[in-house]
């Protein structure tokens, strides 16, 4: 009789999550889901909502990365009044979001993934947190802290709070940034430069450890999606859409954000509250894309900074065509964080950087806007219709985490099957099978369990819905 | 045009008809007041506290919030220090445990009442109903929140009104008629069906007799009136302009 193992909750990810894993009578994996338990209704009540409070009110979808939210919003909300922000806003836009870049790429790497990286899979799950690599190799870990902390001051002199600031704002940003705010960050970038790099030489001779890891953590073709800017370079907050397939051959590139829709479809599932998006062309579910920090690295054509470019190189080696295995995501998530760091110095010294004129007024001018930005975990749409006064008539979000909905799941198969035979599931295999998820960093809700460790339970249960064997 | 006179009703203070000076005691102390004073307004020029919500210097007064009760003693019941006249040997309490209890009570009910949610209000971080809360020590709502379905009335050019944020304090419907003298707004409805309404409950924008001054804007104490094109925790409301035009419009009709 085939029985499912479920997960409940996947641990050290952003938000709730549980996996099921289905298993045949001869005790091999046939199926396995990821699904996303909870409901926010985000669309739903933001109708009738006037436009100008959505930077605002989508941001709250996320506690981790609420800036690129609002970014996305208010770019969505330009487009509804119609305007072209002042290049200065657009600037403290993009070194805002390099703040965050650092900071939730950091949680992600040093709070979230570390333990596993560092600790090992099949280490003792009571100690796999960030305390337990506190303890064990606490320059890491303080490394972790800090770099994670520098982002977040940078987030705060600039938008004025850590978490959900309104200073991004229809029309552009509420302040000008000030010279104090400018030397300041200045002064953080060394020591975050100096984590980075160190980290990055680490992790590299690490790669070796985890063979069978980057082998098995979706490892698998599909299409790729990201933001590029104008010369095909990596971008976040401004560009065009490119899509790759799994051999580096450009699918479609310079789609206008306005008519993503073309392109890429959501199909609902039974089993999750997370929308399948596909790449509709393909149909679904074999559009089935990948999004986030190795999807943006493999679609661009470089970073655009000098260290970045160099590593962007050397992950461009791992494969030979786009780099496919998720496992990477920890990597490119460490290239692009020290792209924000090159990033946020060259805009510092920019000329026009603290230049008064950082927003534009008007009244709501067309009755549609679509934002699209590259938030830390992958593409991230915003779409409202608005009626003439302005109030929201329609929204439509498709989160990043959501692009990477049928990627996860199929990783999660390809890892259920390599590491799980039977009905007893080793630790190391469970680790393993959240482990893959963790490595999209999936951002299902606004809130983290950084520290500590939730309680973790398995269950083995019949199609009948008898619990045959359960792990706690 | 409504003159915001004293509560007694009739001019005081002249050689034929001189105030009266009453002795009272507020919070223990001995102080003096003129008959045609509010406990509130004596309290006030001793410095002694009362959170009002309601209340506005220059409007007429109302007692609609109910968050200025104090104890006086002798009576059965707390009373509103904002429309509660100072009497000979009056004795008041203005922060027993049953008054601040009450007080609490009555702010949380408010937040109950409609869709309060500062995170993504204009008025975030200038706001005097949210001010209370953190005043009065609320941490929680012991209500249930009644989320009734208000919507927004943005159809005005310069202004929007959104109803999930009102407290009904009147101040919209008092500033309008008594300064700017073109009433447009009243209120609707009874109890907690009430809301405010422009003219006779047509939209904002379509109201004939608004002038667009921009004076209810700038008295509401929360975000429920704003001005367009303010994001979240941008609207910041201009008040000191209303003494000052009240007394001109006084000085005028003479």
């Amino acid at each position: 009789m085939a029985k499912n193992i479920v997960i409940e909750p996947i641990t050290r990810i952003e938000g709730h999550g549980k996996i099921t894993i289905v298993v045949d009578d001869d005790g091999s994996v046939s199926d396995a889901r990821f699904h996303v338990t909870q409901f926010r209704g985000f669309e739903k009540f933001c109708e009738g909502r006037p436009f100008y409070e959505m930077p605002s009110l989508t941001q709250r979808i996320c506690g981790i990365c609420p800036i690129i939210h609002s970014i996305a919003s208010a770019t969505a909300c330009d487009s509804i009044l119609g305007v072209r922000i002042p290049d200065t806003a657009l600037k403290l836009r993009r070194l805002l979001n390099c703040g965050q870049l650092i900071q939730s790429h950091a949680l992600s790497f040093f709070h979230l993934s570390a333990p596993d990286l560092v600790l090992g899979l099949d280490s003792d799950p009571a100690k796999r947190n960030i305390l337990g690599l506190l303890e064990a190799h606490p320059d890491l870990a303080m490394d972790g802290i800090n770099l994670r902390k520098i982002g977040q001051e940078i987030i705060q002199a600039v938008a004025g709070k850590r978490i959900h600031p309104t200073w991004v704002v229809p029309g552009g940003v509420s302040s000008p940034l000030t010279e104090e705010t400018r030397k300041f960050i200045l002064a953080l970038l060394p020591q975050a430069l100096e984590i980075t790099r160190k980290t990055l030489t680490w992790f590299k001779a690490s790669l070796e450890n985890h063979r069978e890891e980057i082998r098995t953590f979706a490892n698998f073709p599909t299409l790729f999606m990201a933001l590029v800017n104008k010369e095909g370079n990596l971008e976040h907050i401004d560009g065009t859409l490119r899509l790759i397939d799994y051999k580096g051959n450009v699918v479609v590139e310079n789609v206008d954000p306005a008519h993503y829709q073309l392109y890429i479809g959501e199909a609902p599932e039974p089993w999750s509250y997370l929308k399948s998006p596909f790449y509709k062309p393909l149909g679904y579910p074999e559009g089935i894309y990948r999004v986030g920090p190795a999807a943006r690295l493999n679609v661009c054509g470089g970073c655009g900074t000098p260290l970045a470019d160099q590593e962007w190189a050397e992950f461009r080696e791992l494969d030979r065509g786009p780099v496919l295995s998720s496992f990477h995501n920890h990597y490119a998530r460490l290239i692009e964080i020290l792209y924000a760091i090159e990033t946020i110095e060259s805009l510092l010294n920019e000329p026009y950087i603290l230049n008064a004129r950082v927003r534009v007024f008007a009244q709501p001018n067309y009755n549609e806007g679509v934002g699209v930005v590259e938030a830390p975990r992958g593409t991230l749409f915003h779409h409202y219709r608005v009626d003439d006064k302005g109030l929201i008539r329609w929204a439509n979000f498709i989160v990043a985490t959501g692009n990477n909905n049928l990627a996860m799941s199929r990783g999660v198969l390809q890892v259920a099957k390599r590491f799980i035979n039977g009905d007893t599931i080793s630790e190391g295999a469970l680790n393993r099978v959240e482990a893959v998820v963790r490595a999209f960093d999936p951002c299902l809700s606004c809130s983290t369990h950084a520290l500590g460790r939730l309680p973790l339970r398995i269950e083995l249960v019949a199609r009948d819905g008898t619990v045959l064997h359960e792990i706690a | 045009m409504k003159e915001p006179t004293s509560l007694t009703g009739k001019k005081l203070g002249n050689d034929a008809n001189p105030a009266r000076i009453f002795t009272m005691t507020i919070d223990n102390r001995l102080l003096t007041a003129r008959e045609d004073e509010t406990v509130l307004s004596v309290a006030r020029q001793n410095g002694i506290y009362i959170p009002t919500l309601c209340h506005m210097e220059g409007l007429s007064l109302r007692g609609a919030c109910r968050l200025c009760i104090v104890d006086v003693k002798g009576a059965p019941r707390v009373l509103p220090s904002c429309v509660t006249l100072a009497r000979q040997d009056m004795e008041v309490v203005t922060n027993s445990d049953r008054v601040i209890e009450y007080r609490r009570k009555i702010l949380e009910l408010i937040f109950s009442e409609r869709n309060h949610v500062c995170s993504v209000c204009v008025s975030n971080g200038h706001c005097d109903l949210q001010a209370l809360a953190t005043e009065l020590g609320m941490t929680h709502v012991r209500y249930d929140y009644l989320y009734p379905k208000q919507l927004v009335d943005a159809s005005h050019p310069r202004f929007s009104v959104d109803h999930n944020r009102c407290v009904l304090c009147m101040r919209c419907v008092r500033v309008c008629d008594e300064i700017e003298g073109a009433h447009t707004w009243d209120i609707m409805g009874r109890g907690i069906t009430s809301r405010v309404i422009t003219d006779l409950n047509q939209p904002w924008g379509s109201s004939e007799t608004c002038t667009g001054c921009g004076k209810c804007v700038q008295v509401c104490p929360t975000g429920a009136l704003s001005e367009k094109g303010k994001s979240v925790a941008e609207m910041t409301k201009r008040r000191q302009f209303l003494p000052y035009l009240q007394m001109m419009r006084g000085e005028g009709r003479k």
